[in-house]
């Protein structure tokens, strides 16, 4: 009898390992967490077959949904897309692996202003993954003149027509830049400013909406929408009339970076994985799909002349000197919220 | 009562599933963390909640379920008296009719309310084609009553519908026998016993249009903070479990109070709710 048991287990195991690992070798595998829709789906096909590993593939839709995800244990990351503020708060936390840029050639490839920013000034824990701002895009057939300034989300000849993001961050800090304050503002006579600002501005806005304000650009259902650039280049492909612009007051400069999380089981694979979407050809897929703007000098030279030559959507350094990169906000966020929760009960 | 051996699955997925989070809400809604990291007992978030702007945002979310809710049962009763009619054909299909729409997911129907509403949309092209002027339709209280009540109402034509096909119809007999016109009848025989499967419409109704948050952010075009939408924000965005929890706690005790007060509707009576 127990020699029955013995062969039936062996053949269950050896069935199993067949199923599961194709020829008997553990394959290897890869977790990774991204933003939703941030990446060419075939260049994860690609990795799988060029390098036999496993690559399963979950998305978030804010920072904040990752990071409590993270926080919580019990997922099992390799490769996360965190936006600066956060990847600040994570290193300071202790969440993050350091990289092992011996292992990232291609690195070089990422260009030299996308180096030593604030959030990891010495470069030891992320790779900028895509960059961009954030401005006002416009229906040329509904808006007079040509617009530079965030006070147009102010005009009551718009009324009615205007998209805001709904997001407190976002919209708190273009109020703040408005009045022409940083919009990582601590000072409560500026923030006081910034509440009144936007409960004056709540009637004339149509909607507070995130991802729906593509749609209802395109279609022409408003005037005027606080988008970021990726957004805006998507909603030009597909509306001629659609502009876009980044205020002269100054705008938020953001960057999302690749990291790879503390107690990742799989850095090996990980870093070959950064390594693979810093080569050229795959940067050059990634944000040609995407549409936000590229830190990769390759993958920049490869996109087309007319994209890469917009100021709106490939500043110079001289556009976004009155701009800013957020800074995590900690305990203060609640203050955010409380102005937040003001504004939209009125 | 004995327990029988078959309840214990049950037993073990209530502790895990609804005692423990439930401890858990009461937990971080009670303590709070000091500057130096320790943990302490606190009262300071329910304080917090009791705060003019917050008990505005409970009071609107109130209203706005207490309308909708209204509105399903002027819509719902009739509908449910219909369908429970003894002479009434095919009463199986328009019953399923009623159900229908629930198989489809909540979120899908939602966004086709968008689709119908918009400035450019398709109410709003059909009266352009006869030559009226369009309409604001999205992203007002319209919007977002109009979308809680095409949500809910198979919550209250159910239960309704259930007790009114129950009642035994020789009292209705009797009543006409001893001279009571329709009218008369449905007053004093008819709508009293079905009290209970209204009752039940009501918190079936009422419930979750308090906590909605789905139907104010799309519909509402995120204008309208409700109670839900504050509670996510808390848990979402600001990482503030604590308020997060707090909320949720005196929610539920909302909810309880609800439920005590259906429930003493209900006693003695048979088969009014889907719970």
């Amino acid at each position: 009898m127990k020699k029955v048991l013995g062969i039936l287990f062996v053949l269950a195991i050896s069935i199993s390992a067949l199923l599961l690992g194709g020829c008997g070798a553990p394959k290897k595998e890869l977790n990774v967490y991204n933003w939703g829709d941030y990446i060419d789906e075939s260049v994860l096909r690609d990795f799988e077959k060029k390098y036999q590993i496993k690559v399963n593939y979950d998305t978030f839709t804010t920072n904040e949904d990752m990071y409590v995800k993270i926080k919580a244990g019990g997922s099992h990351y390799d490769v996360l897309v965190p936006s600066d503020y956060m990847i600040k708060r994570m290193i300071d936390e202790g969440m993050l692996e350091k990289l092992d840029f011996a292992k990232i050639p291609n690195y070089r490839y990422i260009g030299a202003a996308f180096k030593n920013l604030g959030y990891d000034p010495r470069n030891e824990y992320s790779i900028p993954y895509m960059w961009g701002t954030v401005g006002i895009l416009y229906n040329k057939t509904m808006v007079t003149g040509q617009p530079d300034s965030w006070k147009i989300l102010w005009d009551k000849k718009y009324a009615k027509q205007i998209l805001m993001l709904d997001s407190q961050r976002d919209s708190i800090g273009i109020t703040l830049k408005m009045l022409g304050y940083s919009l990582n503002s601590k000072d409560p006579a500026e923030l006081e400013q910034a509440k009144k600002a936007l409960i004056e501005q709540k009637p004339l806005v149509l909607a507070y909406v995130v991802d729906e304000v593509k749609d209802k650009m395109i279609s022409g259902e408003a005037a005027l929408a606080v988008v970021w650039s990726g957004d805006a280049v998507y909603c030009q492909r597909e509306n001629n009339d659609l502009g876009y612009f980044i205020p002269k007051e100054g705008s938020n400069l953001w960057f999302d970076a690749l990291v790879i999380p503390k107690g990742s089981q799989h850095k090996k694979e990980a870093e070959l994985f950064l390594n693979y979407l810093c080569e050229t050809g795959i940067a050059y897929r990634n944000a040609d799909y995407i549409g936000y703007a590229s830190p990769h000098t390759g993958a920049v030279k490869k996109l087309p002349r007319d994209l890469t030559s917009d100021r709106s959507f490939y500043p110079l350094p001289e556009d976004l000197k009155n701009s800013e990169v957020f800074v995590d906000l900690g305990s203060r966020m609640k203050d955010f919220d409380r102005i937040w929760t003001e504004v939209k009960s009125q | 009562m004995k327990k029988t051996w078959p309840a214990y699955p049950y037993i073990f997925w209530m502790v895990i599933f609804t005692v423990v989070p439930l401890s858990l809400l009461l937990y971080f809604s009670l303590t709070t963390r000091t500057a130096a990291g320790a943990t302490t007992f606190s009262w300071e978030h329910f304080g917090r909640f009791f705060e003019p702007i917050y008990l505005k945002v409970l009071f609107r979310s109130l209203l706005l379920a207490g309308i909708s809710t209204l509105f399903c049962l002027v819509l719902g009763y009739p509908a449910a008296f219909i369908l429970a009619d003894r002479k009434l054909n095919h009463k199986n299909t328009l019953v399923l009719l009623m159900v229908l729409p629930m198989w489809m997911n909540f979120l899908l129907r939602t966004y086709a309310w968008l689709t119908l509403l918009e400035r450019k949309g398709l109410i709003n092209t059909l009266l352009g084609h006869i030559g009226l002027p369009p309409l604001n339709l999205l992203y007002n209280d319209f919007a977002v009553t109009l979308g809680m009540v095409y949500n809910f109402l198979p919550f209250m034509v159910l239960p309704i519908y259930s007790v009114l096909s129950k009642i035994d119809h020789s009292l209705i007999e009797a009543a006409e026998d001893l001279g009571a016109d329709p009218t008369y009848t449905f007053r004093k025989v008819v709508f009293p016993l079905s009290l209970p499967g209204v009752v039940s419409g009501i918190t079936m109704v009422f419930m979750p249009a308090v906590t909605t948050f789905v139907i104010s952010r799309l519909l509402g075009g995120g204008q309208y903070t409700l109670i839900g939408n504050l509670i996510e924000q808390q848990f979402l965005t600001v990482g503030d479990w604590n308020f997060g929890s707090a909320i949720s706690v005196v929610m539920m005790l909302i909810i309880l109070v609800g439920m005590g007060f259906t429930s003493r509707y209900e006693k003695g009576q048979e088969g009014g709710g889907l719970w």
